[in-house]
């Protein structure tokens, strides 16, 4: 960040897209065209066309509780969150963000009305260029999401939750919508290939075929015949005549335990099985999010700083806009220590933002310390066209495994503490020297790996014709357990979902070795 | 690029988040609101509330990491001093700090927020309600109310529905094809000037004219507007439920009603009053306080005023009975009434008293109710003049209810007890 701008460049004798801190629809389209010049014409950034929406502060904090996505379908925990941001920002606790983006085509973008207009030129060249080049350009969001159906699969997903309320009561479908989201994490097929995106028309159809073959199939008479036959006959893997050994068949382990649920568990409704899908296909299409906070944040950062410098250049901003753009850029761009009472853990737009201005700067002036470390990007002499390279082909962990240099570890001091739950101090185990560069790299690229920090969960028996118990087995790694009582709380909606005992082992992943059991009997 | 406001949008879209939200804290919610009631002034109870619940049934649990099992590495910024081998001790166990630490809130099991006035309302009178509605209705259908009721072809001119008459109008003149003024204006150009031409074309101008003539009977024969377009808006008289009410607070105020009993008195009165405003459009409430003379007087007066003197309950009843007949007619008002008292009484005035209700003012009234406030220390349940005597009405008296209150925290239970719905008078 201490690069000198190249400020002093050509200032040419235009006129200011605005003056003072009002805003208006003239002057946001103005905004808009500016920065797409930049960004479009410039940077030539490829980009889903954008919506920009203005909302209220209330409709943000709405926003906010319903996990970002507009027209959600309802659900407590998300009035919950809305009460409680309510709050705090009432109580000038927390201030809202500035944006708010929705990786969708077209690209939605939040404006809150009580900003200025400086920082609404901000938005749009963050959210608008910065992110929307981020959605449609990084492979993870290109191979996950489906930009162009997610907000007529929410549609559909609301209806479709509205109806199962109307039809079944809102109280059954809170129990399912509560179960599924305490599984959600475990919602994701993780593996290349597995992954079932989201097309609306397919999904549709599907539900309704569902539906279809329920009301031919429905006949009045099997209400007379005994409840066992309706146990076996509900699930068609069940009429088999399959071993206790049916791990092969159910295609164990499985280790999204949504998709296993929906396809196996044996007492649950159509419509259940419905709205687990529902829940899985929202992990699904967050999965990506997770990964790329950094370079998602660092890419959008990296480019309003560009954009709004080269309108600063161009004569379009005045000195006093600039000024409050630069003082609510560094305040994002903050990284406080470690004893600092404001940290709260590594600070993506800081870390993300150093390390694409570090790429920046390594091509076009590098040191002989980045020729070592970086020899094909170092000195290329093309910034732009060597981020959106990264941009497109990294995520998170590899992102900061690839391109985390010296510098910026001595910029942000890093350093690595080994902790043993043991002992009663952690112990520093590397720092920003000529021995510790390439592990704190490595620590922290881990740490931004979500198969590291998501605990490695698998259905690996699943017991159809005898006691009907499922077994779920915990990898465990470096002898890191689950958090009991929310793994018991958590384990009780598994076998709401399940509709018999549930088990849950610990097993140790070197040694193979059971560390602890949990087991949940269903609760009537 | 397209730019959408939707500021405009309708508000509150997550309102039925946050009744499902209510819904499920339901439990806590209640509890949080008996507490407030407990602890909080009398004055600040018609607010709004932030209550304080814990999160027990509010919890999403999820898989999990245990930060105390096992071993880990991670990274922070901001080194200032320190080389590799140093030692850190660890934060005590809750303290948010490190990487793995901040992730789980210590405060996770208590959660703070603000319910609107009429939701803490809600939550605090649920499930009661006010007895003997069914008489209320019957008894009330006297007072009329003037409603729309469409339009008539005839009434006082104030109330000329003047859209619809021009409607009315403008259809008949298009049906008859009345010609437009600016039609005449124009044909009287036209023959205007067809008679300064030279030489006059007296065949075109006798055309034309005989065209006006017929022009103008027309508009003459079809009138502009008709007495046939006329619509008045009408209004019916329709019958409708009083909803105004008046309460009375009678209070014994002689020198044995401590402040502190009064207090608990004044709860009451406040809770009640809370709730007929909930029912009624409107509630008056008609202060009476007695020694041994009763007076009616403003409510600063009643809660805080000194007297001293004796108690004879009946004489506050009599000022009631005066008050009613002069200002509350039982046909329009519903009639609600409190009484509280520490239980004493002159002996042979309860017969007096008891005669009263019975005979006239429990049968003017919705409902009476009456508190015995006393302090702990007097026993479970200390005889007194008053309670003794009352208790004969209880049976016959489905409209009477008494209780007694000890404690600030009593007079909510004692409150719910009385108006839940399944009242039953049970004594005690």
């Amino acid at each position: 960040m201490q690069e000198t701008e190249n400020e002093s460049a050509a200032t040419v004798s235009t006129k200011p897209l605005f003056e003072g801190a009002d805003w208006n629809f003239d002057l946001v389209k103005k905004a808009y065209d500016a920065c797409e010049e930049i960004g479009v014409g410039e940077l030539e950034l490829d980009i889903y066309p954008n919506v920009i929406e203005v909302i209220t502060s209330e409709q943000m904090l709405d926003a906010y509780a319903s996990i970002g996505l507009p027209r959600m379908y309802r659900h407590w925990s998300f009035g919950k969150h809305f009460v409680r941001d309510e709050l705090h920002y009432r109580k000038g606790a927390r201030a809202l963000a500035y944006e708010l983006v929705i990786n969708s085509d077209p690209c939605i973008n939040y404006i809150m009305e009580e900003n200025s207009m400086t920082m609404h030129t901000l938005v749009l060249a963050h959210a608008a260029m910065g992110h929307n080049h981020f959605f449609k350009n990084n492979y993870l969001f290109q191979e996950w999401t489906r930009a162009d159906a997610i907000l007529d699969y929410l549609d559909f997903a609301k209806s479709y939750i509205a109806r199962c309320e109307e039809q079944h009561g809102a109280n059954a479908v809170e129990q399912v919508l509560d179960a599924a989201h305490a599984l959600m994490q475990q919602g994701i097929s993780r593996y290349p290939g597995a992954n079932r995106t989201v097309s609306l028309a397919r999904e549709r159809e599907r539900a309704r075929e569902r539906h279809l073959y329920e009301e031919q199939s429905f006949n009045d008479l099997w209400r007379t015949v005994p409840q066992m036959r309706q146990d076996n006959g509900e699930d068609g893997e069940a009429d088999k005549p399959a071993p206790s050994s049916n791990s092969s068949q159910l295609r164990l382990p499985e280790e999204n335990v949504l998709y296993f649920l929906e396809k196996t568990a044996p007492k649950l409704a159509d419509w259940e099985r419905e709205v687990l899908r529902i829940v899985r296909n929202l992990a699904t299409y967050f999965y990506p999010q997770r990964q790329t906070k950094v370079m998602n944040e660092g890419c959008a950062t990296w480019t309003h700083f560009h954009i709004l410098n080269r309108l600063y250049d161009k004569g379009l901003l005045t000195e006093g806009s600039m000024l409050e753009f630069l003082h609510s850029h560094s305040s994002v761009t903050m990284q406080p220590a470690w004893n600092d009472p404001r940290y709260s853990g590594m600070n993506p737009y800081a870390l993300g933002f150093a390390m694409m201005r570090d790429i920046e700067r390594m091509t076009t002036e590098p040191t002989s310390e980045d020729k070592d470390w970086f020899p094909d990007i170092a000195g290329n002499g093309d910034p732009v066209g060597t981020l959106k390279r990264v941009w497109a082909e990294f995520r998170d962990d590899s992102f900061i495994l690839q391109f985390l240099s010296p510098r910026v570890i001595r910029e942000f001091r890093l350093f690595g503490i080994h902790d043993e739950s043991q002992r009663p101090h952690v112990f520093v185990s590397k720092i920003h020297n000529e021995r510790g560069y390439r592990q704190v790299r490595q620590t922290l690229s881990e740490q931004y790996c979500v198969s590291t920090i998501d605990p490695d969960l698998q259905v690996v028996e699943a017991d159809l014709q005898g006691s009907r118990r499922l077994v779920v087995a915990h990898n465990v790694r470096n002898g890191v357990l689950l958090d009991r009582a929310n793994c018991e709380r958590t384990l009780y909606h598994l076998a709401r979902l399940w509709g018999y005992r549930v088990k849950l082992i610990e097993l140790d992943n070197e040694t193979g070795k059971v560390l602890k059991e949990h087991e949940n009997l269903r609760m009537p | 690029m397209q730019i959408v406001d939707r500021r405009r949008n309708p508000k509150s879209k997550s309102l039925g988040n946050r009744q499902r939200f209510l819904r499920r804290a339901k439990a806590e919610i209640k509890e949080a609101v008996r507490d407030a009631v407990k602890t909080r002034k009398v004055s600040d109870i018609d607010a709004g509330e932030e209550v304080k619940i814990s999160s027990k049934s509010l919890r999403e649990p999820t898989f999990s990491l245990d930060s105390k099992s096992g071993s880990r590495d991670f990274v922070l910024p901001g080194n200032t001093d320190m080389v590799v081998g140093d030692a850190i001790p660890k934060p005590p166990p809750g303290g948010g700090r490190g990487n793995k630490g901040s992730k789980e809130g210590t405060g996770e099991d208590d959660f703070v927020f603000a319910l609107t006035r009429e939701e803490f309302l809600d939550v605090f009178f649920e499930d009661l309600k006010l007895p003997n509605l069914v008489k209320t209705k019957l008894k009330s259908v006297k007072s009329t109310e003037l409603t729309r009721a469409g339009y008539a072809t005839d009434g006082p001119p104030s109330k000329l529905n003047q859209v619809r008459t021009m409607r009315n109008s403008l259809a008949r003149r298009i049906a008859l094809s009345r010609p437009s003024l600016a039609y005449l204006e124009k044909l009287e150009e036209e023959l205007a000037e067809a008679e300064a031409e030279t030489p006059v074309d007296e065949a075109k101008v006798e055309a034309l004219r005989q065209r006006h003539a017929r022009v103008v009977a027309l508009r003459k024969r079809v009138a502009y507007l008709d007495p046939l377009d006329l619509k008045f808006n009408r209004h019916e008289r329709v019958p409708k439920p009083s909803t105004q009410a008046v309460m009375f607070c009678l209070m014994d105020v002689s020198a044995s009603m401590t402040e502190r009993l009064k207090d608990l008195a004044k709860r009451f009165f406040i809770l009640l009053n809370m709730f007929l405003r909930r029912h009624y459009k409107e509630v008056q409430v008609v202060f009476i306080r007695h020694t041994n003379v009763a007076q009616e007087v403003d409510e600063e007066t009643f809660f805080t005023g000194r007297e001293t003197g004796g108690t004879v309950i009946s004489t506050a009843l009599i000022e009631m009975q005066r008050v009613i007949q002069e200002r509350y007619p039982e046909s329009d008002w519903n009639i609600y009434a409190a009484q509280a008292s520490d239980g004493h009484n002159f002996s042979d005035d309860m017969v007096e008293c008891i005669d009263m209700l019975q005979t006239s003012i429990l049968g003017q009234c919705q409902y009476f109710a009456y508190i015995e406030v006393g302090s702990i220390d007097d026993g479970p349940y200390p005889s007194s003049e008053v309670w003794d005597g009352y208790e004969q009405l209880l049976g016959e008296n489905p409209n009477f209810a008494m209780r007694r209150v000890a404690e600030p925290g009593d007079i909510y239970p004692v409150f719910r007890n009385l108006f839940s719905e399944e009242t039953k008078a049970k004594t005690g």
